[in-house]
Order: structure tokens, then sequence, then C-alpha cells
């Protein structure tokens, strides 16, 4: 009995130390800006996790070591409060309340995901937190009419649309078949609606339109249908692991089609894991390095690339780019605003238009970029086997010619 | 052409379906155990395949390594949990290796990392009648090695020492036990050959499909419900259920769309619990 009055002692002292300590880190503190955010550093999401916190820490970093931030002639230097949410909604919501009612964090950064980044949007909006996210690229996120939420990358539902524009011009602006499997959640669903708003404007017309499973490792049913309708465009989408299985099974099935079209190729590391088989894949991307925008902490995708990969040891992937993009957004902001109260940022936020090695910014009403549009690439390999991704729309940033209609298996 | 496609990846599907059921099976009728972990094992058995294909090792290599690497660690598992909730109710079990479930799932996260993984076996293909029907070889390579460990297995049970020991503590633990069986022994034993097999298969999926650390769950439930449809104990009735499900599976895709795929098999669960339980009312009042 008396044990357990002293354990319970023990553990109420130490809940009061911690709160007290965890008090005094309010938002600004002597010259420091502290942002909170939320990052899946364990469970499903934790690799681009990882990707997202090095993209905000590279910029951190790069920020403060040139001279940080300046806000009524003081200079400032940005701090990031982590916490891991496990993957979790449930988690980022609470760990989003927390930061703002207990840690005082005033300014959030977003999580990984537009399924978390939508659980911790609710939240921020509530206490007026503005929150710039990098890797919420759901839809739905923007027709909320969330004031206090800034994303720095094209809304999902323009991810793949480019395709089916690229498609029809191969065609001779004739309108083509389209096949579609996309996974069922948030994200590969936006992507769908983009690429269906896609097939209406052009005239094009859908022969397949097949959810996949969340659990997804197997699309050979899908794969027969498009043996047999042999449709001009492909389309897929389901994370990592759909465009995984995608390519592991067309190559087994010896799939033909002209433009195969897909996301998250570079997070899958396709190209490394599929070498050859891999090829003429088009991939969406939120940003690639040989783009040719410039700012003056990372001055271009190059040097970022370049810096990166010193500091990390793997070349950045665009959660990474877009995620320390989103601190250069927050930066401008407080330098415009010459303010830490939040409605200011939040109206200097809303008024953003710049450039950063990442893309133009410039927020929609419903806090969408709409100045940076995506951009396809194309892995190309060479008779050696090594494949490398190369930027082939639009054309303004084409650094190569697509490669168009993909050669059938039989002739590879 | 479509159906027999359809139907030859049933099959091939199956029959690797059908070894992860029959390793739940054997531990569930031996030591009346639910072994929820069971998908987390495959999966862990997976990654030891891909990380031979990662140092340059062929990863069909991996059915002779991850089962014996499985094996022992089935044998911990034992030691360390299961032996305190073997004679527990079927909830204690449940519970306990759903809590195996979670830990495995985060500790293959916090090892391998959170990616999707696969190991290239570089099979290639067979082409069937005009090139109508494809076949991936890393399927065939699958299906054959796991009927090839499945009869190799069933060999063991009948003929070796330790396959009699087993049948017997399964008849009758208590009777066993007088007779001098050691069943503790047993227990482990069937533990870790479970565990081998879902080796085996993790082996497989990672040549043919794609693995990563949260996977595990769908295959626990297909194999719970082969289980559940050939009823323990029923070796064939296994092997049939499994294609089964895998050819009812295809069918369900191609017909109704991927979206119902998973859906599908869960409406079969419930109308074979259902029907099952309509038989067994009617035999009852026939009793009576």
């Amino acid at each position: 009995m008396r044990l357990n009055k002293i354990i319970l002692s023990f553990i109420s002292a130490l809940a009061i130390l911690l709160s007290t300590s965890v008090v005094s880190l309010a938002k600004v503190v002597g010259d420091k800006i502290v942002l909170g955010a939320a990052i899946s550093l364990t469970g499903k999401y934790s690799s681009n996790g990882v990707h997202t916190q090095n993209g905000y820490n590279m910029a951190v970093d790069r920020i403060n070591s040139m001279g940080g931030v300046k806000v009524g002639g003081k200079t400032y230097k940005f701090d990031i409060i982590y916490y891991d949410d496990e993957s979790n909604p449930k988690r980022a919501a609470q760990l989003a309340e927390r930061l703002i009612s207990q840690d005082g964090v005033e300014f959030m950064l977003g999580p990984y995901s537009s399924g978390l980044t939508k659980a911790i949007a609710p939240v921020t909006e509530k206490y007026g937190v503005p929150m710039v996210e990098a890797n919420g690229a759901s839809r739905s996120l923007f027709t909320k009419g969330y004031k206090y939420l800034f994303a720095v990358l094209a809304p999902a539902n323009l991810y793949l649309d480019v395709a089916i524009d690229l498609a029809v011009e191969k065609n001779n602006g004739k309108g083509v078949t389209v096949a579609m499997a996309f996974e069922q959640d948030a994200f590969s669903q936006d992507v769908r609606l983009g690429v269906l708003d896609a097939i209406k404007r052009t005239g094009s017309k859908k022969v397949i339109d097949d959810k996949l499973p969340k659990e997804l490792n197997d699309m050979a049913a899908t794969l027969v249908k498009v043996k047999q309708m042999k449709p001009d465009v492909l389309v897929v989408s389901g994370h990592t692991k759909g465009a995984l299985t995608a390519i592991r099974q067309i190559s087994e099935m010896k799939v033909d089609v002209p433009m195969l079209a897909m996301t998250h190729c570079d997070a899958a590391k396709l190209s490394k894991q599929h070498g050859k088989n891999s090829q003429y894949a088009l991939c969406a991307s939120q940003w690639h390095k040989t783009l040719t925008y410039k700012d003056d902490f990372f001055k271009d995708g190059m040097t970022y690339d370049a810096d990166f990969t010193k500091e990390f040891g793997y070349a950045p992937p665009y959660q990474a780019a877009e995620s320390s993009a989103a601190l250069l957004v927050f930066k401008d902001a407080f330098e415009r605003a010459n303010s830490f109260d939040q409605k200011k940022v939040r109206d200097a936020l809303a008024a953003t238009n710049m450039q950063t090695f990442y893309g133009n910014i410039k927020f929609a009403e419903g806090g969408q970029n709409v100045d940076k549009p995506m951009v396809l690439f194309q892995v190309m390999c060479d008779d050696a086997g090594k494949c490398e991704n190369k930027v082939v729309a639009p054309t303004k940033w084409a650094s190569a010619k697509l490669i168009h209609p993909i050669p059938s298996w039989s002739e590879r | 052409m479509i159906s027999i496609q359809a139907c030859l990846d049933g099959v091939l599907l199956g029959i690797l379906f059908a070894l992860i059921a029959y390793g739940m099976a054997l531990q569930w009728g031996v030591m009346n155990i639910i072994n929820i972990a069971q998908g987390d094992l495959v999966i862990l058995g997976g990654y030891i395949a891909y990380f031979m294909y990662l140092y340059g090792i062929h990863p069909a290599w991996g059915v002779i390594v991850a089962p014996v690497v499985m094996y022992f660690v089935g044998i911990a598992i034992y030691k360390l949990v299961i032996n305190k909730v073997v004679d527990r109710d079927l909830f204690i079990s449940i519970l306990a290796t759903f809590g195996i479930s979670i830990l495995f799932m985060q500790l293959m996260n916090f090892a391998f990392g959170a990616d999707v993984v696969l190991a290239n076996s570089d099979y290639g293909t067979t082409m069937l009648f005009n090139n109508n029907v494809v076949l991936p070889n890393s399927k065939i390579f699958s299906a054959f090695i796991s009927i090839l460990f499945a009869v190799c297995l069933v060999i063991y049970m009948k003929k070796s020492k330790l396959g009699r020991a087993i049948r017997a503590t399964a008849q009758n633990a208590r009777a066993a036990k007088i007779l001098g069986v050691d069943t503790e022994k047993v227990y482990a034993a069937t533990f870790g050959i479970n565990a081998a097999l879902c080796g085996v298969a993790g082996a497989l999926i990672s040549i043919t499909f794609t693995i990563h650390p949260y996977m595990g769950l769908p295959y626990t439930i297909r194999s719970f419900m082969i289980v559940i449809v050939a009823g323990l104990g029923n070796l064939p009735g296994v092997a049939m259920s499994g294609m089964g499900l895998g050819v009812f599976e295809e069918f369900a895709d191609y017909i109704l769309g991927t979206e119902f795929r998973i859906g599908s098999v869960f409406l079969l669960l419930v109308l074979i619990l259902v029907y099952r339980r309509f038989k067994l009312s009617r035999k009852r009042e026939y009793l009576k």
C-alpha cells in the first residue's frame, strides 16, 4: 500500500514537472519561432514521414544559417517541436491539440499524407492556427472552406490529367480510351476524379474503372481486362504498392498498352526495384530536380538535390522538397506580416506570391497552390539497364522527348 | 479464355493460401489456438527472402532459409508467450496472438522500414492458348513449392515419431500425455512447424507479390476462412477450399470489380457460417 502511494506521488510529481517544462516552450521564445508538427515517424507512413521531417529540418538549418527571419527589426530563428503520430489520424489530431493547447504552438507545419492532414486541419482551424502543409493533396482538403490551411503542393486531381491530355495530343487531338485502376483511399480517388474530368473534357472514353483494395498486392484481374479491351492509356494510382504491383504484373503478364501513367513512382523507387521492367512508365510528380525554379536559399533543384544528398545520404524525393518549401513560405509570410499575430500571418500567407526552388507558390481561396503545375516524367533506361526519370511534360520543362507508344513486350 | 485465365490465376493463388491455412489448421487442431499473428509470420518470412535478394542471393533460396529461421522464431514465440496461454480458453490465446501480431508489425516496420518491397525472381512468363492465357512462372513456381512442402509435411506427419506424437496430441492431449508423449515438446514443435510453413509462404509471396510490414492481416483472415470452411484436420479439404477461395476471389474480382474482392470473401465466410449453423441445427433436431 505504501509502495503504491510512493509510486503514485512520484508519477504525479513527474507529471507536474513535465507540464511546467512543456508550458515554458511557447510559440515565440527569445529569438525563436517555435513551429509544431506531428509527423509519422513510425507506422505505415514512416518512410515518407522521415522524408518530410528531413525536408523541414534541412530548410530550418538553411534559413537559420542564412540570417533567419526578420520581424519588427529583430532576427528570429526557426525551431520545430516534433511528435510522432504513428501514422494514425486519431493520434495526429490529439497531438495537434497538444501542440496548440499545451505546448503553446501558434504556427503549425503539416503531417505526411492527405488522411492525416484531414485529421489535423479541423483542430488548427478551431484554434485559428495557421498551418502550411506540404503533403496533403486530397481535393477535399480545399473544399471545406478552411481559412488557416495552406498547401504548397498541387491538389490530387491534377496529378494525372496531364497524362490524358498528352495521350489525346499524341492521338491528333482525338479522344482516347482509358483504363483506370485506383486504390480506394482519399488521395487516389481524388486522382481518379481529375482523370474523369480530363476524360470528359477531351471527349475520351473510360473502358475500365476498377477500384483497388487497400491491401492491394494483386491486380491480375484488372490486367486481364486491360489485355482484352486494349485501351490507349492505362492509369494506375495506389501509392507505392500500386506502382510496384502494377509494374510487376504488367511485365509478367506482358500487358501491352501504348501509355502507362502512374503516381508514386519515385517513392516506390520503381527504377531501382524493377529496373528495365519499369521502362516507359509515365509518373506524375510534384517536383523534379531539373525544373528551373530558383530561390535565394536553395538556389535551384539541382543544388537542392546535391545538398540534400550530402546531408542525408539519399536523393530527395519530392516529399522532402515540398516540405522544405513550406518553411520558405512561412519565412516569407512572417516577414511580410511583420508580426506574430496569427491573423496577420494568416492574411500574409493568403497573399503569398513567390518562387521557390520547388516551384511558384500562390494560394487559391481554398488554400491549394494554383501556381505550380504537376510534371510528368518517364522512366528511361540505357542498354546497360541503368534507369533514370526524365521530365517529358509539360513541354516547357521537358528534358527528354516522350516515347510513345510504348514498344510491345515482344519487341523489347 | 478469360475464365481459364481467372481459374488458373485463382488456383495458383489458392494453393499458396492453402499452405498458410494448413499451418493454421495444424496448430489450431493440436493446440486449440487461433493464431492472429499468422499473416505477420508470413510477412516476416517474406522479408528473409527479400534480404537474401538484396544481398545478391536468388530469392528462391528463401524457401529453404526462411522456414529454418522461422522454425526457431516459432519456437521462441511458443516459449515466451504461447506456452502460457495454451491451455487457457480460446479468447485469451486470440488476445495473446493479437498482441504478438501488433508487436511484429511494429518491429518489422522499425527494422525494415515502411516501404513496400519485392524480390525479383526473373522467372519470365508462360504463354498458353495462343498467348491468350499468361501465367507468370513465379506463380507456377510458388504453387509447385507449396504443394511440395505440403506433401512432405503430410508424409512426415504420417511416418515420423514426432508426426505421430503431434497427431496423438491433437486427438487427445491428456491421453497422449499419459502414454508418455511430451506434449510440451509437441506443442513447441507444432508452433515451429506452423511458423516454418508461414516462412515458406512468405518467401513465395515476396517473389510473386509485394510485402509490407502491415500486410499480414489479409493472410490471417484468408487462412482462417479456409480452415473454417474445411474444418480442422481435413487436409484435402484445406487444399480444396484454398483453391476454391482463390478461384472465387479472381472471379469476384473479374465480374463484380476489384473493389468487391475482399468484400465477397467476407460475404462467403458469413454465408458458410450461416449454412453450417443451419445444417448443424437440423442435425440436432433430427437427433432429438
